[in-house]
């Protein structure tokens, strides 16, 4: 085959796809098919298309997302299990001007991190959060979370999730958008081309609603846990 | 909020009142006695209106203690304060903190425990915050007011130790301190540093990336055991600096003591009573006063321990700095513990008492 | 008294009928007449009702310790206050209680024991809710430990602003006290 030149293609061709300037060039850690990567990309070129590298503080969690400030070259704060909503709370109180966003896991946001997430959209705070749903936690191998649909086989529910032993899967998305301080509030899914793009959208929006002092801005992606699928 | 001569203040009010001058830029806290008149005072000021500092009621005390780290990750001088319970909740928190290497200001305001406990005055969290409180190896500059002058002064010393060493610091009271009022001057007023400011002195502080720089990360998080080993050697060599440099005791009537009480806080102050009492007996009685809890002042411990027959720890709680004075006398004296518990604060006559009965015991023999 | 060169007093009585408030007036009123001067609370979890105490040491030196276990002068409004801290008055001293509860408070040789009937007393001042500023003033006349002439900044400072139309009735009340006291 033959060779064509880099230069070829700029001359000849159309650009289909570039790197996307803010991720770095780490290796991901992510399981072949985890829906991380796809929104890490999508925050990482909203963070780029909007301009807002040096005006970005992004806020970790805990869960398989950990590793997310060696991806998306901006300021990372690593927040403990849970906290990234009061962290971010103070982040943004203190630098107003600066676009103050979370990226939270089921488990983290959902579970042992329900009241700071509460209170923060609850308060208005004007930060994003981006909650990624896959209905299990991942890195600690696949455990029952509180959005683990009902019959769904985990490793702490190997006959599948019955109500009467662990209540009902929490939608907290229902609650939340119930609060007055919520500016905004989008369920977006990964699962194809369309649908990715209809997700940078909304990720778009939140930032939007965050830097406008429009009050708290919610995004739940809807995403998949392969590796742990029973 | 003019500038102040000397005015009578509760130890909380002081200290919150110290907050907005020294240049805080936020305090987050959560309701709890006796210390709630911290975030009450500083509500009352609105320090917002003036120079611009952030005070927040979290909606619990682990909410608060994270405004902490995340206000600390941006550089920015930040503090919280609570009391036992509230403080053991904001442990996970501290132990971030310390991981991180970030500084902040706690403020605990001892009442007596364990569990719900009482309200009441106490010292029983010494080993809670000299000994770790939360997991990992990890320090904090832990500071003893024994007056409301303390509370005010010791707003500034512990934050100027926190940043020059990115240690978090404790401000280690008790409810005798927080809800007594003394006679207090105020601390001169200083600028709240700029965001330009910030970003020079402390360039690890997550605040935005500009181009300039490569990205700033605060975690505490390394899964490479030969990194984390060099990041943990590391700040235990931080730790031995702090030690050689920033140990600090107060000493009343040492030169020419027979017997030496060693007390913190609190009843460091009670005590100096006592010692004008054992004098008039005829017992050369001397006190010694650690300032700062960790690091210990072993040195000027173990330096007295060598004139005087035996030494009395005088503390709120069951013996906790008694184990510290012990370590430091290396057995060369007798030291005995006297202690009270669940909130029962002693008089002078108590301990002199104790004192005594120890004196004549020691010089029986 | 008067030539003492720290005066160790003592208030207490039921939460709400402002013992602490009484407290923070004597040591503001000392702090406006150049004192040092500690104020020291008992605090319990009910905001009415409750037991309360307040430890105030006016000294022309710096105080040592805020805590002490005897005192030179003491006011006792309620019969737990009495049977706890009546034996804790110095020989020589003074214990102001009220006339309801006088019965449980032994005569003690040496000390100036007056029994006064507060609540009548604040009432033929103006106010029956000033009846602790009675016993203020019967102290106060008795040990000179502050400047009268300094309570009226005092309760400026210590009252709410909403309140300040108080004044005026604490003062009667305080004068009343100082007369009963002989001063």
């Amino acid at each position: 085959m033959k060779r064509t030149s880099t230069d070829t293609i700029r001359r000849e061709g159309r650009v289909v796809h570039r790197r996307t300037p803010l991720l770095t060039d780490a290796h991901m850690h992510y399981c072949p098919g985890c829906n991380h990567a796809t929104v890490h990309r999508l925050v990482a070129e909203v963070l780029d298309e909007m301009g807002l590298q040096a005006d970005a503080i992004g806020i970790g969690s805990v869960g398989c997302s950990v590793f997310i400030y060696n991806y998306i070259d901006i300021d990372w704060i690593q927040a403990s299990h849970g906290r990234a909503p009061a962290v971010a709370t103070a982040v943004k109180r203190l630098n107003p001007s600066r676009l103050v966003f979370t990226y939270q896991g089921d488990g983290d946001l959902a579970a042992i991190g329900t009241a700071e997430t509460i209170h923060a959209c609850n308060r208005g705070e004007n930060i994003a959060i981006i909650y990624v749903n896959n209905s299990i936690y991942g890195m600690t191998g696949g455990q029952m979370a509180p959005t683990t649909p009902l019959g769904m086989r985990t490793s702490t529910t190997p006959q599948g999730r019955d109500a009467r032993l662990h209540g009902y899967p929490l939608d907290i998305c229902r609650l939340l958008r119930r609060l007055s301080g919520v500016g905004f509030m989008a369920r977006r899914r990964v699962d194809t081309p369309r649908h990715i793009r209809t997700a940078k959208q909304a990720i778009r929006e939140a930032f939007e609603c965050s830097l406008a002092g429009r009050g708290t801005a919610v995004v739940e992606i809807m995403a998949e846990c392969l590796t742990n699928k029973f | 909020m003019t500038e102040q001569t000397a005015d009578l203040l509760k130890g909380n009010e002081a200290l919150a009142l110290a907050a907005i001058r020294y240049g805080c830029d936020g305090y987050f806290g959560y309701p709890i006695t006796p210390q709630s008149e911290v975030l009450e005072t500083l509500m009352a000021e609105a320090p917002w209106e003036t120079t611009g500092m952030v005070v927040m009621q979290a909606e619990s005390e682990p909410a608060a203690i994270n405004m902490v780290y995340g206000g600390a990750a941006c550089g920015r001088r930040v503090m919280t304060s609570s009391s036992g319970p509230g403080i053991s909740l904001k442990q996970e928190g501290i132990s971030y903190l310390a991981g991180a290497e970030l500084p902040a200001l706690i403020v605990n305001v001892m009442r007596g425990g364990p569990g719900l406990g009482t309200i009441q005055p106490s010292q029983a969290d010494y080993f809670q915050a000299v000994k770790g409180g939360g997991h990992g190896d990890y320090r904090l500059i832990v500071l003893a007011p024994a007056g409301v002058q303390d509370m005010a002064d010791f707003v500034s010393l512990a934050f100027d130790l926190a940043f020059a060493y990115r240690v978090p610091a404790m401000i280690l009271a008790d409810g005798a301190i927080g809800q007594m009022m003394e006679k207090v001057t105020l601390p001169p007023w200083r600028r709240r540093l700029t965001d330009a400011e910030i970003a020079e002195r402390y360039p690890w502080a997550a605040v935005g990336k500009p181009a300039s720089r490569s990205r700033n990360v605060l975690t505490s998080l390394e899964l490479d055991q030969a990194v984390m080993e060099r990041k943990s050697l590391a700040l235990q060599e931080r730790y031995a600096r702090i030690e050689a440099a920033e140990t600090r005791s107060e000493a009343y009537l040492t030169d020419d003591a027979e017997m030496l009480l060693v007390a913190f806080g609190s009843a460091a102050r009670i005590y100096r009573k006592t010692v004008d009492l054992a004098r008039q007996r005829g017992v050369r009685l001397g006190l010694l006063r650690p300032v700062t809890l960790w690091p210990f002042p072993t040195q000027a411990i173990a330096r007295l321990v060598g004139q005087v027959t035996s030494v009395l720890v005088v503390e709120l709680n069951a013996g906790q700095m008694v184990e510290d004075v012990r370590l430091a006398a290396g057995g060369r004296v007798p030291v005995e513990h006297y202690g009270r518990l669940g909130g029962v604060v002693f008089s002078p006559d108590e301990i002199l008492e104790a004192a005594l009965s120890q004196w004549n015991k020691t010089n029986r023999k | 008294m008067q030539n003492q060169r720290t005066i160790e007093t003592l208030i207490a009585g039921f939460g709400g009928q402002g013992v602490l408030s009484a407290g923070k007036v004597l040591a503001f009123a000392a702090l406006y007449g150049g004192r040092e001067v500690s104020w020291m609370p008992s605090y319990g979890p009910e905001q009415r009702g409750g037991t309360a105490n307040a430890t105030v040491i006016v000294s022309r030196d710096a105080i040592s310790s805020p805590i002490v276990s005897t005192f030179d002068a003491a006011i006792l409004l309620n019969r737990q206050s009495v049977s706890k801290f009546a034996g804790s008055v110095r020989s020589g001293g003074l214990l102001v209680c009220d006339s309801s509860v006088a019965d449980a408070a032994v005569a003690r040789p040496g000390v100036d024991v007056l029994s006064v009937d507060a609540a009548a007393e604040a009432k033929a001042a103006g106010s029956a809710r000033a009846a602790t500023m009675v016993m203020l003033g019967v102290l106060i006349g008795r040990t000179q430990v502050v400047d009268p002439a300094r309570v009226a900044e005092s309760l400026r400072h210590v009252l709410p602003p909403r309140h300040h139309d108080l004044i005026d009735v604490n003062m009667r009340a305080l004068r009343r006290g100082m007369a009963i006291a002989g001063s």
